[in-house]
């Protein structure tokens, strides 16, 4: 590959030749990266559907008996009904927190802004289990754990830095002098934040809402610290089946973890018809 | 937060009334600055409080002294080797899943049919879950499983190779997890960087090589850090699928097992909080010295304007 450096004519052809294999090498890795992780979700897929398996390629029969199994067992329909209201209120209180903080911060160069943005994206960098514990344990002092407040509380903690860092390139793309113009022509600040701000932030808002929602939803390690019987999510409800795996079929957790996968993909299939994930990072090239 | 320390440092004077509001506002200090308050306030409520408390909390064990609980991580060999472990599966994780998503998305940025599908067929492990990772690593390389099958049949391995219940299953789960996302963060930034840029590179004679080692990678390396550091971040936590695809007895009890363990199983929350302090000032350092090295890296337009 190094002489290949050299740009003349006889050369190029050589080049050619020569980018070949890592061609084929990236694309042969990635293939068979796809091929394992088709064959992981497929084997979880025909085994939620089928009767036995041990020792062959197939199951011996299919049958759909093990969702409405792990539907009772599990009682679903309550966890599902616990995660969605989870969810909801973790959306709705991060944004409403986190989108006039992100306003502020995009706006605004003051004293102390540096140790502002870190109070925001410290959160966003250490580990859920490193500040879920102590969270934890402050909640069961105050009596909160188990609760689906205290769920709710511990899962705002990551989701609000992450609505702050999600809304700053929406509220960027914004001409301040917009705003300027409205309140030249007599608009107060109620005014503005609600006819002038308010709709061109909705499609930022909306993002955010969607990632925190799938974020949410994925959430296991906050939600397995401080959550009780009454307050599992769907994750934890599936990691704690597995952990008593003795007395649970494998095929019933199958099938919850399939559901649960079906939801989450639905969610981010949901989220990225609104967000290009690559704009979350690149900025806007002018 | 700012509020009571910005007026601090403006100059106090007795008649300076509208001028020291106009003396702050030049600052960017005005009544904007509050919109951040009520955010600022639930993070410190359910972020730092809780991390002070813990932090406190665990200079006061049941016995041991005021170290006692930070004591007992380091001398039991236990205890301690959980961050070897932690370490151990994290970097490799990390440098796999970075840098194999380099080349796939250089490879990725011309346009080509499926390019859309196969987007969405990298995104997809996103949605799984740890659970449905950890059963279909169980259930696909498990000894039985199609993985070894296939094996056996091409006739490649005489005996099922062991890749679960142990460290090759807690990294496979950590790559299945991690690779998506930080393919699609690398993703990002290689298309922030304008293709021009490359062009021009080229129009002056430089080879592939050459545009990548001296144009393209400068560009990158320090997205392609922050997204190391993410990847990292998420790696170093590895819980859930450690227990469910490692040994938790061996090479894969790591750092946030042993923190949940003494926390929540055996109900010693000073050791738990101590050992999440430990966790936490090893995830600073890790991301502090990424971040170090970042800042001397080349900062600027990669749009390439033109």
């Amino acid at each position: 590959m190094p002489d290949a450096l050299d740009a003349s004519a006889p050369d190029a052809e050589r080049r050619r030749l020569a980018l070949r294999p890592g061609t084929w090498i990236t694309w042969g890795v990635l293939a068979f990266f796809l091929l394992n992780l088709a064959g992981v979700i497929t084997t979880v897929l025909l085994d939620s559907f089928g009767t036995r398996w041990f020792d062959s390629w197939l199951p011996g029969g299919w049958t759909g008996h093990w969702y409405s199994d792990a539907w009772r067992e599990f009682s679903l329909g309550r966890v599902l009904g616990v995660t969605l209201e989870v969810t909801l209120l973790v959306v709705a209180i991060s944004l409403a927190l986190g989108v006039p903080a992100a306003y502020a911060l995009a706006r605004r160069d003051f004293p102390g802004k540096r140790a502002l943005t870190l109070l925001f994206v410290l959160p966003i960098l250490v580990p859920p289990i490193a500040y879920g514990i102590p969270l934890a344990t402050m909640l069961y002092k105050v009596h909160l754990a188990g609760t689906l407040t205290g769920v709710v509380l511990a899962n705002l903690v990551p989701s609000i830095p992450f609505v702050v860092f999600t809304m700053t390139p929406f509220i960027e793309q914004i001409d301040p002098r917009i705003e300027a113009a409205a309140r030249v022509c007599g608009a107060g600040t109620p005014t503005v934040l609600g006819r002038i701000l308010g709709p061109l932030l909705v499609p930022g808002m909306l993002a955010a809402g969607i990632l925190v929602l799938v974020r949410t939803f994925g959430m296991f390690e906050l939600t397995f610290l401080t959550s009780g019987p009454s307050s599992q999510t769907l994750v934890v409800t599936l990691f704690s089946a597995v952990n008593s795996a003795g007395i649970r079929s494998t095929q019933s957790i199958d099938a919850m973890a399939v559901v649960y996968t079906g939801s989450m993909a639905v969610l981010l299939l949901i989220a990225l018809r609104f967000v290009n994930p690559t704009q979350l990072v690149a900025r806007s090239a002018d | 937060m700012t509020a009571t320390t910005a007026p601090a440092t403006a100059p106090p004077g007795p008649d300076r009334r509208p001028a020291l509001r106009h003396r702050l506002a030049e600052r960017g200090v005005d009544r904007t600055l509050l919109l951040v308050v009520p955010g600022a306030l639930a993070l410190i409520a359910l972020f730092c409080y809780p991390f002070f408390y813990g932090l406190q909390l665990s200079f006061q064990p049941t016995q041991g002294g005021v170290l006692g609980a930070y004591h007992k991580f380091f001398s039991d060999p236990f205890s301690r080797k959980s961050i070897w472990a932690t370490f151990s599966l994290a970097v490799p994780a990390s440098v796999i899943n970075v840098g194999a998503s380099v080349p796939i998305s250089y490879r990725m940025r011309r346009d080509f049919r499926g390019k859309r599908i196969m987007l969405a067929v990298l995104v997809v492990p996103i949605t799984l879950g740890t659970v449905l990772t950890a059963e279909g690593i169980l259930e696909f390389f498990g000894p039985a499983g199609w993985f070894n099958r296939t094996l056996h049949l091409l006739g490649l391995a005489a005996s099922p190779m062991r890749l679960t219940m142990n460290y090759t299953g807690v990294l496979l789960s950590l790559i299945i997890s991690g690779f998506p996302f930080a393919y699609l963060l690398t993703h990002s930034y290689l298309s922030g960087i304008h293709p021009s840029l490359e062009k021009a590179a080229a129009t002056l004679g430089a080879g592939w090589w050459q545009r990548f080692r001296y144009v393209t990678l400068p560009l990158l390396l320090p997205g392609l850090l922050t997204t190391f550091s993410l990847t990292f971040v998420m790696a170093f936590a590895v819980f859930p699928s450690a227990l469910m695809v490692g040994d938790p007895d061996g090479h894969t009890h790591v750092i946030s097992i042993e923190a949940y363990e003494a926390a929540l199983e055996r109900f010693d929350y000073a050791q738990g909080c101590a050992d999440a302090m430990i966790m936490t000032l090893l995830m600073l350092a890790v991301i502090g010295a990424l971040a170090a090295a970042r800042s001397r890296m080349y900062r600027g337009a990669t749009g390439g304007k033109g």
